[in-house]
């Protein structure tokens, strides 16, 4: 069995005042691709977050290959290979096509060229110039990812990534976490398309009031797929 | 008549040179830290002190000042963002503005202790001395100097923030530094950095107003309290847009002074209340710029 690559225990995390997240505890394995699935409010986003330290006053425990790193700053733990694709993409309308691709400085070896980038995604060369934010929703999202794999990170957060997209699209993004599962990378997967999301990932962890309460095979969503929809009221 | 109507453009031209530069470096720091620099004036007079110290107890000429004062004010800046303004970004505006206006009025006495009110003359460096033909008219050498100098740092300047990856790397900074950071930017030492820089064009400018007046302890109010109506004026939006609007303004208020004298001191505060009355987001500014 591959190694635990990412390992959070009783994540606990506030905005001001208001609780979101009552102890998270999950595990990603080295080259797995795992999602979390819960209806809106959560704590998804708020999981993710956490793990990058994007938010203050966080407690528990949170390891990278063992080594504990709740409490460093987010641009120290970007530095040690984790990249984040955010809700809504996060493409910067102050830049172009080119400038948000370039954006992520490369945290590690073995990131994508920009020439396998663009050949899978060639309009992200032909638009170059554009105004990052006149992509179309699709295209911003494809830019998101890629700019993530040229970066080299090995374990890569992604939220929602297929929300609001044409059916062509999510499959196009769903050949997409394929490939960089081939490739090794490892993803933890924010995902309320039910359909997508057993057919990139490994497992999923159902999230409940800030909570994980289920880990669920492929087969296991498949088979309690009404139930589950009903419950995330999609 | 025409002769000395050249002479008044290029007398604005001069001032626009002066809060071009400030105003750029105020837009620089507004952009990343949220916050409106008060203490700006300030830099500039320190700018414009270590170049006449320098001067008086080290014989620096003013080719090395123009180089050694923007790195010590920016060093002086640094200082002030890591031991004091860094602590409040996380509060409202307000407490910035106290803070840095705080800072002014330390420093600007601290200074008058120490030099006294009556400003001293700093002498033109040689080479600039005398008049130049410009064909049309004959007009000091050393401010057509200004304008070119200043014309040169605003357009690298700008070249450094539209067209350059560290440009980028800003300019996203200032739309989403939580996502930026997560990338892997040190956003707070960018932040740091941006502050440094911002100073040292103040700075820069300070050295450039040292010939023009006298070296001053107040100088900084004089020149900061216009320029705050030039960046209502262009608005906090953009940096092309504050450069722009520096030197329009410049040269628009030099021409009122010279078509009506009287209005010569309040055309500018004239300008930001009809500008704040049709478009109050400024000339160049965004509803996104102001928020
Ligand atoms: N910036 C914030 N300030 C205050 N409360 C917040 C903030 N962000 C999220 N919350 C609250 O924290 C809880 C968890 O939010 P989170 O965004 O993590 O949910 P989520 O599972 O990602 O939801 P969604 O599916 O809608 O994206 C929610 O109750 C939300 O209202
Ligand atoms: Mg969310």
């Amino acid at each position: 069995m591959p190694e635990t690559l990412l390992s959070v225990r009783n994540l606990q995390a506030w905005y001001d005042e208001s609780q979101a997240l009552f102890g998270v505890d999950l595990d990603v394995r080295e080259g797995e691709v795992v999602t979390l699935v819960g209806r809106n409010g959560v704590g998804k986003t708020t999981t993710l977050k956490s793990i990058m330290g994007m938010i203050p006053g966080v407690k528990g425990s949170i390891a990278l290959r063992g080594t504990p790193i709740l409490g460093l700053s987010s641009h120290r733990i970007a530095r040690l290979g984790i990249g984040v694709v955010p809700e809504e993409r996060g493409i910067f309308s102050g830049l172009t096509v080119r400038e948000n691709l370039m954006l992520p400085p490369v945290i590690a070896e073995g990131g994508w060229s920009l020439e396998r980038i663009h050949q899978l995604f060639p309009i992200l060369d032909e638009r170059r110039n554009s105004i990052g934010t006149k992509l179309s929703g699709g295209e911003q999202q494809m830019l998101a990812i890629a700019r993530i794999l040229r970066s080299g990170a090995r374990l890569v957060l992604m939220d929602e990534p297929t929300e609001g997209l044409a059916p062509v699209i999510v499959n196009a993004i769903r050949d997409l976490v394929l490939d960089m599962k081939r490739d090794g990378i490892t993803v933890l997967l924010v995902e309320q398309n039910l359909r997508f999301a057993t057919k990139v990932s490994d497992r999923h962890y159902l999230m409940v009031h800030g909570k994980i309460v289920e880990t669920l095979s492929n087969e296991e969503v498949v088979h309690r797929e009404g139930e589950l929809l009903a419950h995330l009221g999609v | 008549m025409l002769e000395s109507l050249g002479g008044q453009i290029f007398n604005g031209l001069v001032s626009g040179a002066f809060y071009a530069m400030l105003s750029l470096g105020l837009a620089i720091i507004f952009g990343l830290l949220r916050i409106v620099n008060f203490a700006h004036g300030t830099m500039y007079m320190l700018g414009a002190f270590v170049a006449y110290v320098g001067a008086q107890s080290l014989g620096l000429n003013f080719w090395v000042a123009l180089i050694a004062s923007p790195i010590v004010v920016a060093i002086v800046g640094i200082i002030l963002e890591r031991l004091l303004l860094c602590r409040l970004y996380k509060l409202d505006v307000l407490y910035n503005l106290l803070l840095t206006f705080g800072i002014t009025l330390f420093i600007e006495d601290a200074m008058r202790l120490k030099f006294g009110m009556q400003g001293s003359p700093y002498v033109i460096p040689g080479k600039l001395e005398g008049v130049v033909n410009l064909g049309f008219m004959i007009y000091p050498t050393y401010r057509v100097f200004v304008i070119v100098a200043s014309l040169i740092v605003c357009i690298a300047t700008w070249l450094l923030i539209e067209k350059t990856s560290l440009g980028a790397t800003l300019r996203a900074a200032t739309e989403n530094p939580g996502l930026v950071r997560a990338f892997g930017i040190n956003v707070p030492a960018l932040i740091t950095g941006v502050f440094g820089f911002g100073c040292a064009l103040a700075a820069f400018a300070g050295v450039l107003a040292a010939p023009v007046n006298n070296v001053a302890p107040l100088m900084g109010d004089d020149i900061i309290i216009p320029t705050f109506a030039v960046v209502v004026i262009g608005g906090m939006g953009s940096i092309l847009g504050s450069i722009v609007t520096g030197f329009v303004v410049g040269v628009v208020v030099a021409l009122g002074a010279f078509f009506y004298p009287p209005i010569s001191g309040t055309l500018i505060y004239i300008l930001m209340a009809f500008v704040l009355l049709v478009k109050p987001t400024g000339l160049f500014g965004s509803v996104e710029g102001s928020r």
